[in-house]
């Protein structure tokens, strides 16, 4: 041999060293990866909730209009008065509603994008999902109003078909009816269920994703029909993905103040609420509270979750 | 005997008709009820398929399937009274073992209290007691595949279908599952079909098997059969990895200018002088119960086993073959 080679081969430079920091100390390259997320989420996430807390218990003088900064549960006591409490519960519903329609919208298309498609066809699922995203919020809010409204493309299709009837027989709906679509909690409801349908169907079709066949097979080998299949496997794995997708649709519904004053009645949203109290009330107590309530209601909806089994699949 | 599966004529084509993925080719089988039944080929022959075809996870292209004489062409997997171990296990993973193994009896309809007595019997008797609480991720291979034997037998399968059964398994669990498999089957007299691509483990396990290659049975018959004659080089070659020799050199050996099969533990090596038989020592491989040697000959190499405590040739060296004119075996199939 010429020129034999070492068994130890030299080191080029910063790149080497740090590889063998990195490589003797392997905690280190953990806390270079993690602090910079964990800064930004510790500091500026956890403390504006913090804050935001904080905020709840302070309550207003009613004279003066200025935040009185001691320890009360007195906002809280608000939020259980009546026209307050009508704000939770309508919001609550709309986003339970939103949440119900947006999965079982989705569940059809994360299924068969899971099962079913391939190569190209992925490709145009994934395409056909986020296109949507691309596009500012609020134009297509603004679209959809004038798709609702009373002189829209659906009022002028259910005339030409001879629907007209069962739409002013849905729109008679007290509750969820109105003058148009554009101007009820329906239309609301329609809008929120477009807006937010991708959150829904991403986890989801990640999660079917990885349902192996075989286990589909080996349901339906046991004896199972597809709605049992259905029901005791395709279901409980898949819950991870629906409960995300929930979160997203959940909250995101919760949280929202641009489409209802968009698309809907005058009834306000928990969103709206915040907003309008934070600006024109300039009650930052009150708001502060109200913006709690989402927070809370969440917990408690993964807490039951939690409990019926939806991530023992995970 | 009645026959509890019958394939006449079964093809399973795959892509477009005018080049169609020929993954079963008019097959024709005959399975008896309560046999030990195993289909062996290498991966792609074939084997797979035709074990979906009897659970109705694929549907025939063409030809008929009986399953006790009733014809399943128009019969979803779930109303086939035939039950899967899956290569992989396929347990669901939010259940647990109890629940798994009682999972056919659930859809069917029987009451939890019956369905748990039931499922703890067979725990009992895949010899996991006590497991019915763990879930399927807490449990090893070994373990999991007994899990998923359970749950097949709950339901008293009129035939069961064994997808690569021991494929995961490590040796030493491998050969004992052999052995309680061979007597499960015959203490509940349930016809097993399963598929392998593990000659020993065919030839060892089954009553008859049925050799594929590229879609087609290249052979049925018992292991003994297959095994000292083979219909077809693919055959000789695939089970037992056989001597497989080309016409000149069959007459060269003594036989008929046809292709022919001779084991390797037929052949003897002897001493270079006075035989009919002599060649070069080109390879060895030490194989614990013995070793392989091969033989340059005729412009052909042939293998011979040497059992253990023989003295063994040196690489280069000229020896002579001797064997039993009787274990040459003339093929009548090509191919």
């Amino acid at each position: 041999m010429t020129s034999p080679t070492p068994a130890i081969l030299p080191e080029r430079g910063l790149a080497d060293r740090l590889t063998a920091l990195f490589w003797r100390h392997p905690r280190v390259l953990l806390a270079v990866l993690l602090t910079p997320p964990l800064l930004w989420l510790g500091v500026v996430y956890l403390g504006s909730l913090a804050a935001l807390l904080l905020q709840s218990f302070y309550s207003i003088d009613e004279f003066s209009g200025l935040v009185k900064q001691e320890f009360t549960l007195k906002t809280y006591a608000e939020l259980f008065r009546a026209q307050n409490l009508d704000i939770i519960i309508r919001t609550l519903l709309m986003s339970a509603a939103v949440t119900i329609g947006c999965a079982l919208i989705a569940f059809p298309i994360a299924y068969y994008a899971a099962r079913f498609a391939r190569g190209k066809w992925k490709g145009i699922f994934y395409l056909g999902v986020m296109l949507p995203l691309w596009s500012s919020y609020l134009v297509k809010v603004y679209a959809w109003k004038l798709i609702l409204a009373k002189e829209g493309i659906i009022t002028w299709a259910a005339e030409g078909v001879g629907l007209s009837m069962i739409l002013n027989a849905i729109l008679a709906i007290p509750g969820i009816g109105g003058n148009s679509l554009s101007t009820s909690l329906l239309g609301t409801f329609i809008v929120f269920v477009y807006v937010w349908l991708p959150y829904m169907i991403l986890p989801m079709q990640a999660s079917l994703e990885r349902v192996p066949t075989s286990m589909l097979e080996a349901s339906a080998d046991l004896g199972a029909s597809r709605a049992q299949t259905f029901r005791t496997v395709i279901l409980p794995l898949a819950m991870p993905g629906v409960i995300a997708g929930s979160i997203f649709t959940f909250s995101l519904t919760m949280g929202d103040y641009i489409i209802p004053q968009i698309v809907g009645t005058s009834a306000r949203f928990i969103g709206l609420a915040v907003y309008q109290l934070q600006g024109t009330a300039g009650n930052i107590p009150l708001a502060a509270a109200f913006a709690v309530v989402p927070i809370v209601i969440m917990v408690i909806y993964l807490m039951i979750a939690k409990r019926k089994g939806a991530f023992d699949a995970l | 005997m009645t026959a509890a599966v019958e394939f006449s004529r079964v093809s399973r084509h795959f892509g477009p008709t005018h080049a169609p993925v020929k993954a079963v080719d008019g097959v024709d089988l005959t399975i008896a009820e309560g046999s030990f039944f195993a289909m062996l080929g290498p991966s792609g022959s074939g084997k797979t398929t035709c074990l979906r075809l009897i659970s109705g996870f694929e549907k025939p292209t063409g030809g008929t399937i009986r399953i006790f004489g009733q014809d399943v062409g128009d019969i979803p997997p779930n109303r086939r009274n035939v039950n899967t171990v899956f290569q992989d296990y396929a347990l669901f993973p939010h259940m647990n073992v109890r629940d798994n193994v009682g999972y056919g009896l659930m859809v069917k309809g029987v009451d939890r209290r019956t369905r748990d007595t039931r499922a703890e019997e067979m725990l009992a008797l895949v010899k996991l007691e006590g497991y019915g609480d763990r879930k399927p991720a807490q449990l090893s291979g070994g373990q999991r595949q007994r899990v998923a034997l359970a749950r097949a037998l709950v339901n008293e399968p009129k035939v069961l279908l064994l997808d690569e059964p021991l494929g995961a398994l490590d040796l030493k669990l491998r050969e004992a599952m052999q052995d309680e498999l061979k007597a499960l089957q015959s203490r509940l007299g349930i016809t097993f079909v399963f598929v392998t691509h593990d000659q020993g483990e065919a030839l060892s396990m089954a009553d008859s098997l049925a050799v594929f290659n590229e879609g087609k049975i290249a052979q049925i018959g018992t292991p003994a059969d297959v095994y000292a004659r083979p219909r077809t080089r693919f055959v000789a070659d695939f089970v037992g990895s056989s001597n497989v020799l080309p016409p000149e050199v069959t007459r060269a050996f003594g036989g008929p200018p046809k292709w022919a099969s001779l084991r390797p533990e037929m052949l003897r090596v002897t001493a270079a002088d006075g035989v009919a038989l002599a060649g070069t020592v080109t390879g060895l491989r030490y194989l614990g119960a013995g070793s392989r040697v091969t033989v340059a000959l005729n412009g052909t190499e042939v293998a011979a086993l040497l059992p253990a405590g023989q003295p063994v040739p040196e690489p280069g060296a000229t020896v002579g073959l001797a064997f039993d004119p009787a274990a040459l075996h003339v093929m009548e199939g090509e191919g």
